[in-house]
């Protein structure tokens, strides 16, 4: 059952009023324009093992993605297709109020909004996933980790979801004449096939003000987000209001044109990352 | 005779009762939007055209206790100092044995189910009621304490007003009519002691009919006609004094 | 299934509505006599019952707030509800859609009217064909409504979908299969919030706008029908003679 969250941490008010007081005036205590994004540092196949993968950090924020490839059977309706699982955890390490134990609706909304961005915007093309049509397909599990929580969980999963995505290699596989399949990790024949890319923007309320990427202090005065999937050919792929609180009409339309305007940019710093790691410059680490 | 009825007019939340600058006298049912003044609750909207002020009587919701209010409750818990009793609010009320004893207890050779057990019935007063503490009750004063005899009908809350009508006026015809002792509590629960039972089954279902005909005018004239027809009926009276 | 004709020669949809047509809808108050408030919801073939219990005390008095009620909400099916047997273990999407649809009645529930206390909704999905979780919300607030919980406004939903390129109102679950958007919108009409909104698939900006538009039209004419089925209970009752 769902229930209205106890705020996890008291914000002291006197504090909680300066944040919205300074959010009032257009300012913020990290010196941000209502409208700027926080500096994203991502980490290009960050774990080894994964088949692709990415770490993010978003101002204090650190997600990190993986893509693990498996064999698997398709579904009935899309035999010669691939499938796309995508699991979220908040981690303990993230914050004193999570919690180890299966994902709550926190999570759960985090990892079925973006799988709705990927799916709807064809984001993996699946039509290139089969390995015996009708029997053999790969699936996809996209898993997403939170490991320091400072804010605005939902974006910074999402690039590191894509960035992840976008570093997927294929490995080899042999298909004998029983039709079995042999997975060979050590060799990689191609990048993941992919047709489009996709972030989200959060652009959160409080009072009249409406802001793009909320911290975890703004978010103690925050009602309503507005979550955006934004494609890179500036296209709106999926929306979430998220929170307590609700939109006038307006304000939703002057949302979309932050996000709109925020999402095609991440996307493009995404891209140019991939190519950087591709070339052979990684950089940085976790701490 | 025609009664004197205000104009009322039924409401559901988010509707605008009116616009421009007004007072609210019921804070909880009516909200200022600009200057708008919405109903939050299905209810009778009424407009003091003097005072200007606005009210909305609300015709659903659960009890909602008030220092003073008179209370029926059911014991529901046994404590080593109190009771807990069901008021039909969204909190028990706390009955302090202290207080209906009349003296101080020892918990340790005093088991308070000697005196109140769950499921008994306690007429009592609120006594104090806020948003940091549960409402506590009492049994001090004339008439209250555990009720022994008697029949409970219970009717919403929200209605308990109509059952005693304008200056008691609907309480003295639901007394004198039947020849029933009638205690209309704030919660909703109205306990009845009547002559016989034929009189008792009439006032159960005059009680009943206010409940459910609350919000149409008329109500008052139309209860009193409705218990003379069905003593009529049951031959309690004369049917001479109905003859057309 | 072979995917079916969305839109007809004839520029009608699948079941013969118009783009801008909303279903059936039937609304029924108080169903229920134990619950403090009920209501039932039907969306043409789709059928949704909600409960209000509170506001209350519960045993979890570490979930309680000091200077408000909480609500807790539960979206649920029926196993029977949907044409492959739904387990009856909660799925993700009901974790999910229970937090929606709780987020969706919120903004409008004076919940400081009942501090240190729980309300609690229930939403029982009886039969899905498209729109459940917007039936859910509209029958939500009306449950609240007849249980005497203060709101600012109701909450009505509906959803819009973009099928064969056009975009229509109150979509089924055929034209949310196939179709290729599906975007839910609660809204108080009288103060003017949107307290949900969902977009699942793709639209451009100028899309967004109509549709918006659209499911804000649609809403009012649902708004109109809740207003009046809360009214009917009181109309209806007759003066007995």
């Amino acid at each position: 059952m769902s229930h209205t969250p106890s705020p996890a941490v008291i914000t002291p008010r006197l504090k909680a009023n300066t944040i919205a007081n300074m959010l009032k005036r257009g300012v913020r205590s990290s010196g941000r324009t209502l409208t700027d994004y926080r500096p994203t540092d991502i980490v290009v196949g960050y774990v080894q093992n994964a088949d692709g993968s990415a770490l993010v950090r978003l101002g204090n924020t650190v997600v990190v993605a993986g893509v693990k490839l498996e064999v698997g059977s398709p579904y009935p309706d899309a035999p010669s297709e691939g499938a796309l699982v995508v699991n979220a955890e908040f981690m303990p390490t993230a914050s004193p109020t999570f919690e180890p134990g299966p994902p709550d609706e926190n999570a759960i909304e985090l990892a079925r909004v973006i799988d709705r961005a990927l799916r709807e915007l064809k984001v993996v093309d699946m039509s290139k996933l089969a390995i015996v049509p009708g029997r053999k397909v790969w699936v996809v599990y996209v898993d997403i980790y939170v490991l320091d929580h400072d804010g605005n969980l939902v974006d910074a999963s999402s690039i590191a979801t894509l960035t992840a995505l976008l570093n997927t290699t294929l490995p080899k596989v042999e298909v004998d004449e029983l039709g079995n399949v042999r997975v060979d990790r050590s060799v990689r024949v191609s990048p993941l096939p992919i047709n489009n890319k996709v972030v989200t923007v959060t652009v959160a309320r409080t009072e009249n003000v409406l802001f793009v990427d909320p911290d975890l202090d703004e978010e103690s005065v925050v009602e309503t987000k507005l979550v955006i999937a934004v494609s890179d050919d500036g296209r709106i792929a999926g929306i979430q209001k998220s929170g307590s609180g609700g939109l006038a009409e307006a304000e939703v339309l002057a949302a979309l044109d932050i996000a709109l305007k925020t999402g095609v940019n991440l996307i493009k710093t995404v891209e140019s990352k991939v190519s950087e790691a591709a070339s052979g410059h990684s950089t940085s680490t976790l701490n | 005779m025609q009664s004197q009825e205000v104009q009322r007019v039924l409401v559901v939340p988010g509707e605008v009762i009116a616009e421009g600058d007004y007072k609210i006298s019921t804070p909880n049912y009516v909200v200022r939007v600009d200057r708008k003044y919405v109903a939050t609750i299905v209810g009778l909207a009424q407009i003091d055209s003097e005072s200007r002020e606005i009210s909305v009587i609300p015709l659903e919701g659960c009890y909602i206790p008030q220092p003073e209010d008179i209370v029926i409750g059911y014991v529901v818990d046994t404590g080593l100092t109190s009771w807990e009793l069901d008021i039909r609010a969204p909190f028990t009320a706390t009955l302090y044995a202290v207080d209906f004893l009349g003296r101080p207890i020892n918990p340790a050779r005093e088991d308070l189910n000697k005196y109140l057990t769950p499921g008994d019935t306690v007429l009592a007063r609120v006594e104090a009621f806020d948003r940091n503490r549960g409402p506590i009750v009492t049994t001090k004063g004339k008439g209250l304490g555990k009720v022994v005899r008697g029949t409970i009908v219970e009717i919403s809350p929200v209605k308990v007003a109509r059952v005693i009508g304008r200056r008691g006026s609907m309480y003295q015809i639901l007394t004198n009519e039947t020849g029933c002792e009638v205690t209309v509590a704030r919660n909703g629960r109205i306990l009845i002691n009547c002559p016989s039972r034929e009189l008792e089954e009439v006032l159960v279902m005059a009680i009943l009919k206010i409940e459910r005909e609350a919000h149409i005018p008329g109500l008052t004239d139309r209860v009193k006609e409705f218990i003379i027809r069905e003593k009529v009926k049951r031959g309690l009276i004369g049917g001479e004094t109905k003859a057309d | 299934m072979e995917r079916p004709r969305l839109i007809r020669e004839d520029g009608l949809r699948h079941d013969g509505r118009r783009p801008d047509e909303l279903r059936p809808i039937r609304v029924s108050i108080g169903v229920l006599n134990k619950a403090s408030g009920s209501a039932l919801v039907e969306y043409g073939r789709t059928k949704v019952l909600a409960a209000v219990h509170g506001p209350r005390e519960i045993p979890q008095r570490h979930m309680l707030l000091p200077d408000r009620a909480i609500i807790r909400c539960r979206y649920h099916m029926l196993s029977f509800s949907t044409h492959e047997r739904k387990s009856p273990a909660p799925s993700r999407r009901e974790i999910e859609l229970s937090k929606v649809v709780r987020e969706a009645i919120e903004p409008v529930v004076m919940s400081e009217v009942f501090p240190r206390t729980a309300i609690d909704v229930f939403v029982e999905v009886i039969n899905a064909d498209g729109g459940t979780r917007t039936a859910a919300v509209t029958a939500a607030s009306l449950a609240l409504a007849d249980a005497g919980v203060p709101m600012r406004d109701l909450v009505v939903a509906v959803a819009v979908g973009k099928v064969g390129g056009v975009l229509v109102l109150d979509i089924d679950e055929v034209e949310d299969m196939y179709g290729e958007a599906d975007m839910p919108v609660a809204v108080a009409p009288s103060i003017g919030l949107m307290t949900l909104l969902q977009l699942n698939g793709v639209l451009t900006r100028e899309e967004f706008r109509e549709a918006l538009k659209l499911a804000l039209k649609g809403a009012t004419q649902i708004y109109e029908k809740a207003r009046e089925a809360l009214r009917d209970r009181y109309m209806k009752v007759k003066v007995e003679e």
